[in-house]
């Protein structure tokens, strides 16, 4: 059948395989390794063998469990399954009963041996738990799946159905993407985070900009920051519309993974799991120290501009939260700002700690009482208002929040204003009761 | 417009004349999972879920959308969350496909595994609200003589489509 166009999405590239050594991006080593095969090219549709997969409470057994019994099928490798409880824990009606009950039965069923219940958001528990190493091919049943790609893994969210074909059969199709990589030089100014820099590439390339392909953080300003601030920018490479977001492995890679306990032999030679010379097909360079606070305004997460465009905007609640931004680093950040400070009469300060992990690191450094002691709202170790599935926001309330997302009526009613910024943006506009720039309260 | 018809017999059984029309639905760019399947109605089945899709962007799509309707919309369809039920409401509703110049890629897969057809066509905007066009296998007709170009679509995802289906695929290939 003749085709009436002939520009394909599909259609592949140029480059040849044939030589003796084709210069391959992180991305692509990655999806050789899981394809069986010593190279590929961009464009390519392969098949590639899944080393784990993760799944929650709404997208998991809920949904995969009667598929799996229409089918007559079993788990492919249960050791490469990872269930966690956090879309709707606690449990606050029935219907979030009942779903946490099948999860919960079904994760005894399947004998699964890795379940992680209600100790915090997905993407943050799964590398807490040691099941992320670089180089590993990796799905999750969530959207913000591309945070894993902060460990060196490819690592990209999929659907219910499509979570179901990776259980059965343990392989998942992929069409080989490009590499976009952003590239960061600079030094950010006190009172600026990994959440500003990507709130600046997504307005700079739009909500699909990354036309899902690969995007890879390099530079000066990436080397410098901590995991948790890598996951961020990993984490919302999905806002970007990437399949992926990668950072390649580091010193500061290989210390988080050490200390949360990965055998030092699943380490070695890290080194090879980096993009090659030459082998990138597009590139984009940013200046971190010419930065300022970014803060997105209804109801887009593109729709960023510098903090000051917004300063006159007055917030009902300041919103710390989500596998965005509710991590150690952003419960710290927050502190830095709220030490010895009162939150504004007239706005409400929630924070909802990512993992209980981080929360009791925080408790230990002071860090959480910083927050109470400012006014905060501690709320429980889950997706809580972000997802918009459990709790959310009341009638007409603006809101400047920490987390991925500011769709129209995701957090709340139609009526909900969601601003979106760092948790150092939050933590200002909370003593203020409308959105500050935080540099003015930390010279 | 391309004025020239198709070549060879078309793959699917029923010729240009014997496909029924389908109206377009004209929607603007970025429609969000949000919008598609609002996350207050999550936790609810599909059915419910559907009855409140795109509610957001136009109150009475759940209510008046047919069977066999086409939704044609701009840049970024389906952009946002990873959850299925996005596509699944267009299924449980019946659209027959989907028209827009690009799509979110996790949204575009998620289609495809329950059988929603996804067409990308850069002119996906200039079909018209309330448009009757015919949509024939990967190809869209505006009339017996006028194609609007769409990309070619691989093998395997029509076969998803044809199937509807993932669930479908995966039960032939146990048999």
């Amino acid at each position: 059948m003749t085709q009436a166009s002939s520009s394909s999405s599909f259609s592949q590239d140029s480059t040849k395989a044939g030589g003796a050594h084709v210069a391959q991006t992180l991305a692509q080593k990655i999806i050789a390794k899981a394809a069986g095969v010593s190279s590929v090219r961009v464009g390519e549709v392969l098949n590639c063998a899944v080393d784990l997969a993760m799944f929650h409470d709404s997208s998991g057994p809920r949904r995969l469990e009667p598929m799996l019994r229409e089918l007559d099928a079993k788990i492919w490798d249960p050791q490469k399954v990872v269930l966690v409880m956090d879309h709707y824990v606690p449990e606050r009606d029935e219907d979030s009963k009942k779903i946490l009950k099948i999860t919960r039965d079904v994760a005894q069923q399947w004998k699964l041996p890795h379940v992680i219940d209600s100790q915090g958001i997905c993407h943050v528990v799964l590398p807490e738990r040691g099941h992320l190493k670089p180089g590993m091919f990796c799905v999750g049943g969530d959207s913000h799946s591309p945070t894993g790609g902060a460990f060196g893994c490819y690592m990209f969210g999929i659907g219910a159905t499509e979570m179901l074909g990776v259980v059965v059969t343990g392989q998942i199709w992929i069409q080989v993407p490009r590499t976009i990589e952003m590239h960061w030089t600079g030094r950010l100014a006190r009172g600026l985070m990994a959440k500003d820099m990507m709130l600046h590439m997504i307005a700079q390339r739009g909500l699909n900009g990354g036309e899902y392909q690969a995007i890879e953080f390099t530079g000066p300003t990436i080397q410098a920051l901590s995991m948790r601030e890598r996951m961020t920018l990993s984490n919302l490479s999905a806002e970007m519309g990437a399949q992926a977001g990668l950072v390649a492995a580091d010193q500061v890679t290989l210390e988080y993974l050490r200390e949360v306990g990965v055998q030092e032999k699943l380490l070695e030679g890290f080194e090879v799991w980096s993009s090659d010379m030459n082998s990138i097909q597009e590139r984009h360079v940013f200046s971190a120290s010419e930065l300022a606070p970014q803060v997105a305004a209804p109801h887009s997460p593109a729709n960023t501009k510098s903090v000051g465009a917004y300063s006159d905007v007055a917030v009902d609640i300041a919103y710390i939260g989500a596998c965005t931004g509710a991590k150690l680093d952003d419960l710290r950040a927050a502190a830095e700002v709220l030490k010895g400070q009162r939150i504004h009469a007239g706005t409400r300060l929630m924070v909802a700690p990512a993992s209980a992990k981080d929360q009791r690191i925080a408790q230990e450094e002071g860090v959480m009482q910083v927050l109470i002691d400012a006014g905060a709202q501690i709320l429980p170790n889950s997706c809580g208002a972000c997802a918009g599935y459990g709790a959310s926001f009341e009638e007409n309330m603006t809101v400047i929040s920490s987390t991925a997302r500011n769709f129209k009526a995701r957090m709340g009613p139609a009526s909900v204003q969601v601003y979106l910024g760092s948790p150092y943006t939050v933590a200002a506009s909370a003593i203020r009761g409308k959105i500050t720039d935080v540099r003015e309260m930390l010279s | 417009m391309s004025t020239h018809r198709p070549t060879s017999p078309p793959d699917e059984a029923m010729s240009l004349e014997q496909t029924p029309s389908s109206r377009v639905w004209s929607l603007g760019a970025q429609i969000d999972t949000d919008a598609l399947a609002p996350g207050a109605y999550m936790k609810f089945d599909l059915p419910t879920i559907a009855k409140h899709a795109l509610e957001g962007v136009r109150a009475d799509f759940a209510l008046k959308v047919k069977p066999g309707d086409v939704i044609a919309a701009g840049e970024g369809f389906g952009v946002g969350s990873s959850r299925e039920q996005a596509a699944g409401v267009l299924v449980h509703l019946g659209l027959k496909a989907v028209i827009a110049p690009s799509y979110s890629g996790l949204f575009f897969r998620n289609a495809f595994n329950l059988g929603l057809l996804l067409l990308t066509c850069p002119r996906a905007q200039e079909l018209k609200e309330g448009q009757q066009i015919k949509v024939m296998g990967s190809r869209v007709w505006l009339d017996e003589h006028q194609e609007l170009p769409c990309e070619p679509i691989p093998e395997f995802l029509m076969e998803m489509v044809r199937l509807k289906g993932l669930v479908n695929v995966l039960k032939l290939r146990k048999k």
